[in-house]
């Protein structure tokens, strides 16, 4: 790797070549402040905070998109580069609503951070303050133009990560909005309510839909079983809202506090992600080895990928699994199993999902597959972010909770489960069970390590005793047309599909960095929460999905089998082709 | 058959608006009916710059030049030019100061006396629908002679030698462009023509393109042969259709002739054109907006580096240069560097073509020499201003330049004088204002401009354009305070600093420039909540002096709003609270009894 000799404020650092003068400030220890600027994005370039001067140079340049040169000083402070940085901060706040107290990014808002760094007192200018239409379309997220900084990040973040093209620059000059193309509605637009635009979002512009009122309505009804269950990724990442590092297990916190907030029984999603397995596992055994149904087998557990397929890609429907996700699943056996077994009316219970994802809130009501128990299988979706807030105006003291367990039949759950919160988990849990089901022998070692890590697009071969399985991992969706356009050219050439098995998450990094999670995804962030999650694989006494007990019991009681009559009601489902633009 | 005559009709955009191809038309028929047809040749050829004295019909040999011609003319000059050899009198340009007649020879005209045209040397000269005609004044010579006889380090240094820097605005060395596009490896390199000429009064690519299409073509050839590429785009704004006409019938024959598409003369060389019509966006003259437009994105622009030399046009090495630039390139290839740095001052050679409007009595495309001093081309070539009145200002590079008073009259012009007095060069709109012209009506002309042509992008561009926009609306209603003064300094400081492209980090420049040299209109608006030019509605007063009035009634008619009452052969009287201040009495009045303060 090359390397080059540089400057920051006159301080010797060597970075290696390629660094941008941000990056290598950085380094150096020192931060230079900016506000459209994100780790996960190309440098965009538009704020004009991190302007810095390079010695000799009259001129000033943005450190996010200037890379370093060999022997050059970079200046990151002085009284000019302070003043221009002000005035900037001061321009844009004068043009947005400052209504801090009132906002939903109040405390989290990095353009009221800046404010107070640079120790704002007043706006010397004049305001002007467009007061916008929301756009609350969609069941999932709520547009607020009125406080957009046109910052950039959300079109970039649908564009670049999700290749979805939802959000666009409309308009010119002072007019430009960040809005959905072609100036319709959000749930007319090719939005697949991933919520990527929500998490990467730096002020109060763009957040997901705000339902914990209707909570805190169900636990007060005297009427009403409230059953709550918390998806795989909300325990690596709930913590960081009560300044734990990302990546704490707080599995147990979680159910003490959601037992604190009214509810009367708390599941587990991971259950349920088991269950998913023994299904999703068998029609995969049925495909692979039986040769019934087509092939590559997608993974369906992801909302925001299968509205996007639909939209997209809904030539590839016959390769779908029909497999529910987890939470519907965990909702229609709530509505049918746990109530027979509890002896409880299902019209009675109302159903909860604690997830780190906006797309499930579309996910409950995307069509009448949902309501396989007759009833709403899930009456609610909160995203880890409501529930951080639902905890602390609760007044619960999270830090010192005493971790309990989750409720029986439907709480237990294999480290299986639990990994489907990361990239590469839904397969590596597969092929556990896989292996199983196939061989009727267990894997030896369970870590299916080549399915791990934050590359975009992972592939490989597993080895099922003399069965070469060829699977794919994608996440963050606009590494998976690649894929998919592999195994569209090879259908159209009448070849052999590339791959048997393929996973696609719609967020970089799986759910753990959803569209629901809290504020400040990173990449460093994202590999700490992933930690989190195969360190609680790696604790749990069972590892397979299939060994799980109460998997086994719910077979045993009332599923029969994988792929019974039974199973295909209640946790399979089908699509339809969905158009890019509804208006 | 041997021609006797030629009669030039110009076909600029201009003439052509004012019936150009009528008097071709007419001159035609004439001629048919006359029995003349087979003597002469008839040309619409492309502007002669002259724009202020359109449409012009020029007759050689006699070198006959006719300003403000009609359809209903063309009896008469075929009568008269034609067959009897004489002069059309009434139709000969007439200097307006010595009125003195018949200057015949174009050379005499003042307008054209100090120019030196290298840009515009075929404008008004050739068809530009023909390539025969460009071919016959050297056309594709210079093509050839770098093909057959040069290599391509020996066209950069020709053009390093020529000094020639980039007629966009910002005067980089264009061998620089050239030679880094050179040094980078890639299969794929572009040539791109930036033609999307957008400062307001600007028409000088316009010009060239519909009057010497072929030169660009040349030009941008020689540059895909010096770099290595063999792509040309032209990105050219849809509000030109006939330069886009133009362009595409020249590309047509080029290629017709081998002078395009393979193997380029029996050369081995490959080079072809391809036209992408841009939308009307004044940023996307920026050269990452352009090409991120052509790419089919949104025009907006992103950071450099990386410069276009290296990635540009689809991240491929790409040389951009403007019309301007590039119709200098065959004459440096042909006459020399050499020759060219000749011309002009030590640090800006060649030429510089203006497009001079304003208060001027002779508006109209100009190439000079650079170094030319803002007064030759005011007072010699522009023939000073309308209606003898005094000059104020002029402002050159357009709402990215400055204002620079009568104290610069003596002024070189070239980029770096330019630049030390807080203007710019700018492509080359030059507007000339006079005493009833109000500074901050001017830049808040410009600025309004900005605020719409911003991209929106960047938040010191898109908020700081309106903030100052909002700041000068302010002081021209007299509402203005010394601590606006101060924020516009402010943000326009800001904005120089932390904008991401020209068009955001120039935005404030007439306002600082303003701001230096006329601080005095600001104080007087803001302090006396007076415009002494009249023009800030806000703070004009009409008013009727009694003493003067004789009760015509015709002030009273011509209001608008009725707000002007009195009785017949009785001083009337204005209403203050009605008045809207159009001007309409002001201008009607014949008695002088209507004053504005």
């Amino acid at each position: 790797m090359s390397t080059v000799d540089i400057k920051i404020n006159g301080r010797d650092i060597t970075v290696a070549a390629g660094t941008s003068i941000l990056n290598a400030a950085k380094l150096a220890g020192c931060k230079i402040p900016t506000l459209c600027y994100h780790s996960d994005l190309e440098p965009w370039a538009a704020c004009g905070i991190c302007v810095v001067k390079i010695e000799g140079n009259p001129r000033m340049v943005r450190a996010c998109s200037t890379l370093v040169s060999e022997g050059q000083n970079y200046i990151t402070q002085d009284p000019e580069i302070h003043s221009i940085r002000k005035t900037v901060i001061e321009m844009t706040l004068a043009d947005h609503p400052q209504e801090c107290l009132t906002c939903g990014r109040n405390q989290t808002c990095e353009l009221q951070r800046l404010s107070a760094e640079y120790g704002i007192r007043e706006i010397p200018f004049d305001r002007n303050v467009k007061r916008l239409p929301l756009d609350k379309s969609t069941p999932s997220i709520v547009l607020d133009p009125s406080k957009c900084i046109q910052c950039g990040r959300c079109a970039q973040v649908c564009q670049q990560l999700q290749d979805v093209w939802a959000l666009e620059f409309i308009g010119r000059g002072e007019k430009t909005r960040l809005m959905p193309s072609a100036g319709v509605l959000l749930n007319e637009s090719p939005c697949i309510k991933c919520g990527q635009c929500s998490a990467h979002c730096p002020v109060g512009a763009i957040y997901e839909k705000d339902e914990t009122d209707i909570m805190r309505a169900a636990v007060q009804d005297e009427t009403k079983h409230v059953v709550v269950q918390i998806a795989p990724a909300v325990r690596v990442a709930l913590g960081e809202a009560f300044g734990m590092e990302p990546g704490t297990i707080v599995t147990g916190q979680i159910y003490a506090a959601l037992r604190r907030l009214g509810a009367d029984a708390v599941f587990d999603t991971n259950f349920s992600a088991d269950l998913t397995i023994m299904e999703e596992g068998s029609e995969f055994v049925e495909r692979v080895v039986n040769g019934k149904g087509e092939l590559p087998q997608l993974t369906s557990c992801c909302p925001a990928w299968t509205d996007y397929m639909e939209k997209y890609y809904s030539d590839m429907i016959p390769n779908f699994s029909t497999a529910k996700s987890p939470m519907m699943m965990q909702g229609a056996i709530t509505k049918t199993y746990y109530a027979e077994n509890q002896k409880i009316d299902p019209k009675n219970i109302y159903s909860i999902a604690i997830m780190p994802c906006t797309a499930k809130k579309f996910e409950r009501i995307r069509d009448e597959n949902m309501q396989a128990s007759g009833y709403d299988d899930v009456d609610l979706v909160l995203t880890t972010r409501e529930l951080a807030r639902m905890i602390k105006t609760a007044g619960i003291d999270f830090l010192n909770l005493k971790e309990e367990e989750a409720d029986s039949p439907i709480g237990q759950y294999a480290g299986a489960g639990t990994i489907f919160g990361v990239t590469g988990g839904v397969m590596e849990a597969a092929v556990r069970s896989a292996y199983y089901l196939i061989t009727n022998e267990e894997l030896e070692d369970v870590n299916i390590t080549a399915v791990r890590g934050m590359e975009g697009v992972k592939a490989g071969v597993v080895d099922i005793k003399g069965t070469k399985v060829k699977v794919a991992v994608a996440h963050g969706i606009a590494n998976v047309k690649s894929v998919l356009d592999e195994v569209r050219a090879a259908r159209e050439a009448g070849k052999e599909p590339p791959y048997h098995f393929i996973e696609v998450m719609a967020c970089r990094g799986g759910c753990i960095a959803g569209g629901g999670q809290p504020y400040g995804t990173e990449d460093d962030v994202r590999e700490k929460r992933i930690a989190g999650i195969y360190k609680d694989d790696e604790q749990s006494e069972v590892r397979c999905s299939h060994q799980n007990p109460e998997i086994t019991q719910i077979y045993k009681d009332y599923l029969g089998k994988p792929m019974s009559d039974k199973s295909h009601h209640l946790l399979h489902t089908h699509y339809t082709p969905r158009k890019v633009y509804t208006k | 058959m041997a021609v006797k005559n030629y009669i030039l009709v110009c076909g600029g955009t201009a003439c052509e608006s004012s019936k150009a191809t009528e008097i071709f038309n007419a001159l035609a028929a004439e001629a048919e009916a006359q029995g003349v047809i087979d003597d002469i040749q008839i040309v619409k050829t492309g502007c002669f710059g002259f724009c202020e004295k359109g449409p012009i019909v020029k007759i050689l040999p006699e070198e006959a030049f006719y300003v403000e011609v009609v359809p209903e003319d063309a009896k008469e000059i075929i009568s008269e030019s034609i067959v009897k050899g004489r002069m059309v009198e009434r139709l000969l340009y007439i200097d307006e100061e010595d009125k003195k007649k018949g200057d015949f020879d174009i050379e005499d005209i003042k307008f054209y006396q100090k120019q030196v045209r290298i840009v515009l040397r075929n404008c008004g000269f050739i068809d530009p629908e023909k390539i025969d005609e460009y071919i016959a004044r050297e056309g594709y010579v210079a093509l050839e002679k770098v093909l057959f006889e040069m290599n391509p380090d020996g066209v950069i240094n020709e053009l390093k030698e020529s000094g020639l820097r980039g007629r966009g605005g910002a005067g980089f060395p264009t061998w620089m462009k050239w030679n880094f596009t050179k040094g980078v490896k890639n299969d794929q390199k572009y040539i791109v023509c930036n033609a999307d000429e957008g400062d307001p009064g600007a028409y000088m690519d316009r010009s060239t393109l519909e009057g010497d299409p072929h030169s660009v073509l040349e030009a941008m050839t020689i540059a895909g042969y010096a770099v290595g590429a063999n792509m040309g785009v032209i990105y050219i704004r849809a509000e030109y259709p006939l330069a886009i006409e133009r362009l595409e019938i020249a590309i047509k024959q080029a290629r017709e002739y081998g002078l395009l598409g393979k193997d380029i003369l029996g050369s081995g060389f490959d080079f072809d054109f391809e036209i992408r019509l841009g939308a009307g966006a004044f940023v996307c003259g920026e050269e990452t907006a352009l090409l991120r437009s052509i790419e089919g994105n949104r025009g907006m622009p992103t950071p450099k580096p990386p410069f276009p030399a290296v990635e540009g046009l689809w991240g491929k090495p790409t040389v951009i240069n403007n019309v301007e630039t590039w119709a200098n390139i065959p004459m440096i290839i042909l006459k020399g560097g050499e020759w060219f740095r000749g011309i002009g001052t030590e640090r800006s050679s060649g030429t510089k073509v203006f497009a001079l409007t304003g208060k001027i009595n002779n508006s109209g495309l100009v190439e000079v020499p650079m170094g030319t001093t803002l007064r030759e081309i005011v007072f010699d070539i522009g023939g000073g201003i309308t209606g003898g009145k005094k000059f104020k200002a002029v402002q050159t590079g357009g709402p990215s330049g400055g204002v620079l008073t009568a104290d610069f009259l003596d002024t070189p012009i070239d980029f770096d004088e330019l630049t030390a007095v807080g203007s710019m060069m700018g492509s080359g709109g030059m507007i000339v204002m006079d005493e009833d012209d109000c500074m901050i009506d001017v830049v808040k002309f410009y600025q309004e401009f900005c605020v719409d042509e911003s991209c929106g992008k960047c938040a010191p561009c898109r908020i700081g354009t309106r903030k100052l926009y909002d700041i000068l609306s302010k002081i021209s209603k007299g509402k203005g305070t010394h601590q606006d003064l101060e924020n516009m300094e402010t943000i326009g400081n800001a904005m120089k600093k932390a904008a991401l492209c020209g068009l955001g980090q120039t935005a404030p420049n007439p306002i600082l420039s303003t701001m230096k040299y006329f601080r005095n209109e600001y104080l007087e608006h803001i302090d006396d909540k007076v415009c002494k030019a009249g023009k800030c509605k806000d703070l004009v007063k009409f008013e009727i002096d009694p003493d003067k009035c004789i009760g015509c009634t015709v002030c009273a008619r011509k209001c608008p709003v009725n707000c002007i009452s009195g009785e017949r052969k009785q001083p009337h009287f204005i209403d203050q609270d009605q008045c809207v201040k159009c001007g309409e009495c002001y201008a009607a009045c014949k008695f002088g009894a209507i004053t504005k303060s």
